[in-house]
């Protein structure tokens, strides 16, 4: 089974690496570009064939090691 | 408008009695923007309630200090119209829930904090303390922290030259981030807070203003946001990036005579900001917060008076200087905005704090009685009670004196601190003269023959255990550290982390330390010149160790005179200063050789400072460093004489042979004692050294002569340096290494 993951931080919290795309999009001439906020995208293979269980053990990478949850939200996704 | 309840008020942090108060100065109900207000600058942080009353007794002048407390830093005159600024500051609890941007954003404050006054900061300090190396949190505290302090410092160009971490269960809970910055000003061009010129506009330059740590938390976020599921979050993220474009568009403005007042905004952001500026100026502001570069949709007052977004400073321009003010600030890729202007006292003289947004008055504040008449607590206290001296035959002796001196080398706060500092860039700028690892960093000031050592100490277990006698240690340790280095003690600014001052034992310790700090300050003639108070530092009921940080700031007239701790060469004689009588009461050895945590009465007093001797003993060497007669020179401080000469040994990789002048004492209370004013120096030309000591008064003994590989005591006793270095070296790195824990 495959897993996806996308953190992102929260609402509210500063992204100076957002700010530096944006900030370099207008540089290369992109009008009106506003508001850039980045994150990361993890793509991992699991063993476990129960989606339930399998969300789980995401959940818990997410929780300990992928995501600070402090300042980061993040979504998961089961992909069979 | 909602109304205030009670409950609204609590979460504010405000007392009956204190909200009593709000509503007199007001003469009305306060509506949110206003309690807000009030909350942050009456609150411990803002307004050193429980502290005040104590801090008044520091002596704080001397002919070369400048500016003393008060400011946003302390200032000292270095001569040659120089000025050095420096101040430490606390960032222990947001370090604790995110220890990367807690660290960070607590370098980028107390940086802020010094060029705010006109200076170019040219080195950090970081005084940090963890719980248990075995405890779950420790190793990913010790990463993310450590991290944190390089990426913001590396990031800025400023070397981190300094420091110290300690590990103790008292922090299990709640961990200690003190972080220091010295900066380099002409004195000629220092700049303060008080705002003047009725009329003149009130500037916001930097980074836009977030959400970002907003107090009161829970209340706030429910009360004024729209996604209530998510809570927001209270630590700030720091852009060192932009902290370096704020800091190089600040200095070329302050090359111009544009500025009347400028303040940074740190804590309680913009409220602090403006109130302090208002009030050390004794005018008033109308502020249209419209004009408040945002971050985020639909801010509401509340939020943009109490956030605590990063990189931002008040400015108070002179009238006309707007134009080429914005030009310098926009060339730097910073926001620029015009948001107040300065205002006439009421009749009574009272400066008033206008605040409009969206076309209505938000807030009227009169800005003395909330900034001056802000409550003071004489808190109940009780003294720490005595403890019995140890006698030092009390004390077991090891099974190996050699063995106990590779376990305290090796040990989790013996070990060298080598992985921190080699992640800080300590070389950038070019001017670091002696880097970390050794009594003081030494720091030239740039162009010039001038360098400055500065250090950070404070041991806790004796503040802990006889407040007085801990808080002059500290400080006396400071001052032989700098000596040490061939420096004049200058100054020193404190980093006060204690419990809840509402426990009259922990008042107690503050009070104490206080005193001690005061005496030391007096009798060595090191004023303090800024510093800063963090309280209720516990968990669960447990307080800290109480932990008054003191950062020293010490001149060399001649930096080709400064020597460091490494043994001087092959051959050389050495030679403690100072008289030994074998105090092992809280002694490193009792802790980790013996077991003890030094809580307990038993575990004794700590040893007595008698500041004359250490004046007396601390001019001998440092007139001996300058007249170029010694070739090495290390205080006397934990771990005590044994782990001086090791460190000493280790640091140049030569052995010493000593002789066994322990006479009456047991060898390891002579070998691991703490009696405080000692050195150890070594010499080519030990008679005389010998001889001026003599003539002076100071206590000098000759006791051996560096050389071979090992670490000699008498016939018996011998440890091969590398053997010692190993241990020492590999602590550290091997608690790192493991995996993190969670």
């Amino acid at each position: 089974m495959k897993a996806t993951v996308h953190v992102t931080l929260k609402n509210g919290v500063l992204d100076p690496q957002g700010k530096a795309i944006e900030h370099t999009l207008s540089g290369l001439g992109f009008k009106g570009i506003g508001d850039v906020r980045q994150g990361k995208f993890i793509e991992l293979d699991i063993a476990e064939k129960d989606k339930t269980k399998a969300r789980e053990q995401v959940d818990a990478m997410c929780r300990q090691l992928l995501a600070n949850t402090v300042i980061e939200n993040y979504t998961i996704e089961i992909i069979e | 408008m909602s109304k205030i309840t009670p409950e609204i008020v609590a979460e504010h942090g405000l007392s009956k009695e204190e909200y009593q108060l709000v509503l007199q100065i007001m003469g009305r109900e306060p509506n949110i923007t206003e309690l807000g207000i009030f909350s942050v600058m009456w609150s411990e942080h803002c307004s050193y309630k429980s502290s005040k009353k104590w801090l008044k007794t520091l002596p704080t002048e001397a002919p070369w200090v400048i500016c003393g407390p008060g400011e946003n830093a302390g200032i000292i005159d270095i001569g040659d119209g120089d000025a050095a600024i420096f101040k430490m500051e606390s960032h222990n609890h947001p370090s604790y829930i995110e220890p990367y941007q807690g660290a960070a954003t607590g370098v980028g404050g107390i940086m802020r904090d010094v060029f705010t006054m006109g200076a170019r900061p040219i080195a950090n300090l970081n005084a940090l303390r963890f719980g248990r190396p075995e405890h779950p949190k420790t190793r990913h505290l010790v990463h993310g922290v450590v991290e944190g302090i390089g990426g913001y410092g590396n990031c800025m160009g400023v070397p981190t030259v300094g420091g110290e971490c300690e590990f103790n269960k008292s922090y299990d809970g709640n961990i200690l981030v003190n972080a220091m910055t010295v900066g380099l000003a002409k004195a000629n061009n220092i700049f303060y807070c008080a705002a003047a010129g009725i009329g003149n506009p009130v500037v916001y330059v930097g980074s836009k203003t977030g959400r970002d740590g907003i107090h009161g938390a829970t209340m706030a976020s429910t009360e004024f946001t729209e996604d209530s599921e998510e809570k927001r979050p209270t630590v700030q993220v720091g852009d060192p990036f932009t902290e370096k474009l704020l800091l190089e568009a600040c200095l070329e403005l302050m090359q111009t005579d544009a500025i009347v007042a400028i303040q940074d905004m740190g804590a309680a952001g913009l409220t602090s900001s403006s109130f302090e500026m208002a009030s050390s100026g004794g005018v008033g502001i109308d502020m249209n917060l419209d004009n408040v570069p945002q971050r985020e949709q639909n801010m509401t007052a509340y939020e943009m008076m109490l956030s605590e977004s990063q990189e931002r400073m008040l400015m108070v321009l002179k009238p006309g200087k707007e134009d080429m003010a914005r030009a310098i600030f926009e060339k730097w890729e910073l926001d620029f905005a015009v948001i107040g202007t300065l205002t006439e006292p009421d009749a009574d003289g009272n400066g008033h704090m206008v605040l409009y947004h969206k076309g209505e008055k938000v807030a009227d504040l009169p800005i003395n009685p909330l900034a001056h008449a802000s409550p003071e607590y004489d808190r109940p206290w009780v003294p720490t009670p005595k403890r019995e001296t140890l006698s030092p035959e009390s004390v077991a002796a090891p099974t190996s004196i050699m063995g106990a001196l590779k376990t305290m080398c090796g040990g989790a706060n013996g070990s060298s601190r080598r992985w921190i500092w080699e992640q800080y860039d300590h070389m950038v700028m070019g001017d670091t003269v002696q880097r970390p690892g050794g009594d003081a960093a030494v720091v030239r000031v740039h162009g010039t023959q001038k360098a400055l050592a500065m250090t950070s100490d404070v041991t806790p277990r004796y503040v802990f255990a006889d407040p007085v006698m801990g808080g002059r240690q500290a400080v006396a340790e400071t001052w032989r550290n700098l000596t040490a280095t061939g420096a004049r003690p200058l100054a020193i600014t404190d980093n006060m982390n204690f419990g809840n001052p509402q426990r009259p034992e922990i008042m107690g310790q503050f009070v104490g330390a206080v005193e001690g700090i005061a005496d030391a300050c007096r009798a060595l003639d090191y004023p303090v010149v800024s510093g800063n108070v963090s309280l209720y530092n516990e968990t669960n009921g447990t307080g800290i160790l109480p932990t008054p940080t003191i950062g020293g700031v010490g001149l060399i007239d001649d930096v080709s005179k400064t020597v460091g701790i490494g043994f001087g060469g092959v051959g050389q004689a050495i030679i403690i200063i100072g008289e030994t009588h074998g105090h092992l009461g809280q002694s490193q050895y009792l802790m980790e050789i013996i077991g003890r945590d030094g809580l307990a009465m038993e575990d004794g007093a700590p040893p007595p400072v008698d500041l004359a001797l250490e004046r007396k003993n601390g001019d001998f060497v440092r007139g001996e460093i300058i007249s170029g007669t010694i070739s090495a020179c290390h205080d006397v401080s934990d771990g005590g004489i044994l782990v001086a000469l090791a460190e000493m040994a280790m640091t140049a990789n030569i052995g010493a042979k000593i002789e066994d002048v322990s006479g009456q004492l047991p060898l390891h209370a002579w070998g691991f004692g703490e009696d405080q004013a000692r050195y150890i120096i070594t010499t080519s030309n030990p008679e005389d050294v010998l001889e001026r000591a003599e003539k002076s008064g100071v206590w000098a003994t000759l006791v051996g002569t560096t050389g071979s590989g090992e670490l000699t005591i008498g016939d018996e006793h011998s440890i091969s340096v590398a053997e010692l270095k190993n241990a020492h070296e590999s602590w550290m790195p091997d608690f790192m290494s493991h995996p993190e824990a969670h």
